[in-house]
């Protein structure tokens, strides 16, 4: 069958999958269309629910990218400090990682054949 | 003469000579130079191709210079090639496959996204240099002719990393760091060839695979060659390079650099299986590539997930993808003379490394020109000043989700398959690698997440009132790039039947290399 790739364990076919999806689609529209049908658009229903707080101008609720993931890597720091502390951007010791990484292969390769 | 037998010189003679007429071109008309090396790469498109199809049908193709018949390997009376020789068979066909494609879209991207510089004629001709260069590591039989090619493509490179000009200083830092990098790269490459001219008094790949002893100074060898060819693959610890590199270059050029990069891949699987095969340790070298993987990918993708830049993060991400093409293959070499395990479910893993780098070069490639386009029209890589750019850039929002969703393995798009292939066959080795490999692309949809909300998602913001979508040659090269992506995936089985199980048995069957060039097959 075309699309159909052997893993060794099973088998992938990406066709089934896409078919398999727009069945579900499909089926998830259906049962969305026969939801609520008193939403009506550009009134007070489409405003944001924050508990009678002013709303922020759109521009300003942007998150930009320093922001997201703020808590998985405060959570993680204590692993990122010393890998961003690696990364000095010194050429020096881009060099010298490659040495340290030579003398560590040569030496299990000498040792272990 | 029939020209079709000199298809292998010819896809490199072409841009070769090209690039040497380029500066002539641009004398007369500048805006011609780059519709000029987009029909010569074209021209190389299409012979890699017409030897792709030769080389399954037929075989491996040897091209000997110099000699009468470009097929006469060995002279009469002589046992050992002398002569300069490429040699290409299905894996070295898959990268130059690769190679002709990333060049001829990164080629059709630079005509309106390179405009607006200056020094053109240049430009294009250290892009065709770049392109020959990554074409000849790929298809050398020969030693020392590979160190040459090697310069070639790192020369070339360091000037287009700084291209953007000497009056920013990033580009200039970076095109320097790979400058010094690629040095020691090639001096200690041009050691090994060395010892091995001075011990068998060879160069020729095939007949020093068909007499190398694995004595110590075939070991030395072996250790010298393994870590720079890492390195210029972006393996962690030696990647630090890559994101000032990647990030500094002019975006279609980044893409070719992912391919050049994937060239020292490509030579570090060929001399550990096609050089060196079972005479070496290959548990313990295995587990070598296999840890440099494990770290590349983990690594890479948790420093992804802290950039701000955007061609950074998707650097830092090529790394990781770089670790899952290291552990696919690493696994094979470490059950390399084991025909058990190689057939139950080494070939398997060898399959998905290997798929992954066709795969990687797509979407890589796509993700790279996306923010090539993004910057484009923003003028600034920084994703804290980006926002909201979906509703005024769609088509590249397109391209971005599917290159997105393809390097963080979501399925329908070709990541997944290479993925799913690498971890069903990794997990029947060590079951932990194959987790932290789900694990690294759970953490790679995480930052591509941030990038698509920070960059695309949001408000339109007052200050990109005036962004529109990228010309049309910007977006043809990146729609080349989705069909790709999305055909890959679509149809794994074609790509991996037809491209990617020959490219392994390749690579495995040492005996079929060395019988090209030496005879017996």
């Amino acid at each position: 069958m075309l699309g159909l790739l052997e893993t060794g364990s099973g088998f992938w076919s990406a066709i089934i999958w896409v078919i398999v999806v727009l069945v579900i689609g499909g089926i998830v529209y259906y049962i969305r269309n026969k939801g609520e049908k008193s939403y009506k658009k550009n009134t007070e229903q489409d405003k944001p629910f924050i508990s009678g707080n002013p709303e922020l101008s759109k521009e300003g609720s942007h998150i930009s990218a320093s922001h997201i993931f703020w808590g998985f890597t405060e959570a993680l720091k204590d692993y990122y400090a010393p890998l961003v502390k690696t990364h000095t951007g010194n050429i020096n010791d881009y060099a010298s990682w490659i040495v340290i990484l030579m003398v560590i292969i040569l030496i299990i390769v000498g040792v272990n054949g | 003469m029939n020209l079709l037998n000199h298809t292998p010189i010819l896809i490199i003679a072409i841009p070769l000579l090209a690039a040497f007429l380029l500066p002539v071109i641009g004398r007369i008309n500048k805006k011609t130079t780059g519709i000029f090396t987009t029909f010569v790469l074209s021209i190389s498109l299409i012979l890699t191709i017409l030897l792709t199809v030769k080389i399954l049908s037929v075989g491996p193709q040897v091209y000997v210079f110099g000699a009468k018949s470009p097929a006469l390997t060995l002279p009469s009376g002589l046992k050992f090639p002398i002569r300069i020789m490429f040699q290409i068979d299905a894996m070295s066909i898959f990268m130059g496959l690769i190679t002709a494609v990333i060049s001829f879209v990164g080629a059709i991207y630079s005509l309106t996204f390179m405009e607006q510089h200056s020094g053109l004629d240049k430009y294009y001709s250290l892009l065709l240099l770049l392109t020959v260069g990554i074409f000849g590591i790929e298809f050398t039989g020969d030693m020392f002719n590979f160190f040459v090619f090697l310069e070639i493509a790192s020369i070339a490179a360091v000037a287009l990393i700084s291209f953007r000009g000497v009056n920013l200083g990033e580009p200039v830092e970076a095109g320097f760091k790979y400058m010094v990098v690629s040095s020691i790269a090639a001096l200690i490459v041009l050691f090994a060839v060395g010892i091995f001219y001075g011990k068998y008094d060879l160069l020729n790949f095939a007949a020093l695979a068909s007499v190398i002893k694995y004595s110590q100074l075939d070991k030395i060898a072996l250790g010298l060659l393994v870590p720079v060819l890492a390195m210029k693959a972006g393996a962690v610890p030696m990647h630090m390079w890559t994101p000032d590199a990647y990030s500094e270059a002019p975006a279609p050029i980044t893409i070719i650099l992912v391919s050049a990069s994937q060239a020292s891949l490509y030579a570090l699987f060929r001399v550990t299986f096609s050089l060196y095969n079972i005479t070496l340790n290959t548990l313990s070298v295995g587990w070598i590539i296999i840890i440099l993987g494990l770290l590349s990918m983990f690594i890479g993708v948790t420093m992804a997930i802290i950039q701000k830049d955007i061609k950074r993060l998707i650097a830092y991400n090529a790394i990781s993808q770089t670790g899952y093409m290291l552990l696919g293959v690493g696994v094979g070499l470490a059950v390399l003379a084991n025909p058990v395990a190689l057939s139950k479910y080494g070939i398997t893993a060898m399959e998905g490394g290997i798929f992954h780098i066709i795969n990687h070069a797509m979407y890589e490639g796509l993700l790279f020109l996306t923010a090539g386009a993004l910057f484009f029209r923003t003028g600034t890589r920084d994703l804290d000043k980006m926002g909201g750019l979906a509703h005024s850039m769609k088509y590249t929002t397109i391209f971005f989700i599917i290159g997105a969703a393809a390097i963080s393995g979501l399925p329908p798009f070709n990541g997944f398959a290479s993925k799913l292939l690498i971890y069903e066959s990794v997990y029947r080795f060590n079951p932990l690698l194959s987790i932290i490999a789900m694990l690294v692309s759970i953490l790679t949809l995480a930052s591509f997440v941030k990038v698509f909300h920070s960059a695309f998602l949001g408000p339109k913001l007052p200050k990109f009132k005036e962004v529109r979508e990228v010309p049309r040659s910007m977006v043809w090269a990146m729609v080349v790039l989705s069909c790709i992506t999305i055909f890959f995936g679509l149809f794994p089985d074609l790509i991996v039947k037809n491209l990617v199980h020959p490219a392994v048995m390749a690579l495995i069957e040492q005996f079929k290399y060395t019988g090209t060039v030496l005879g017996g097959i």
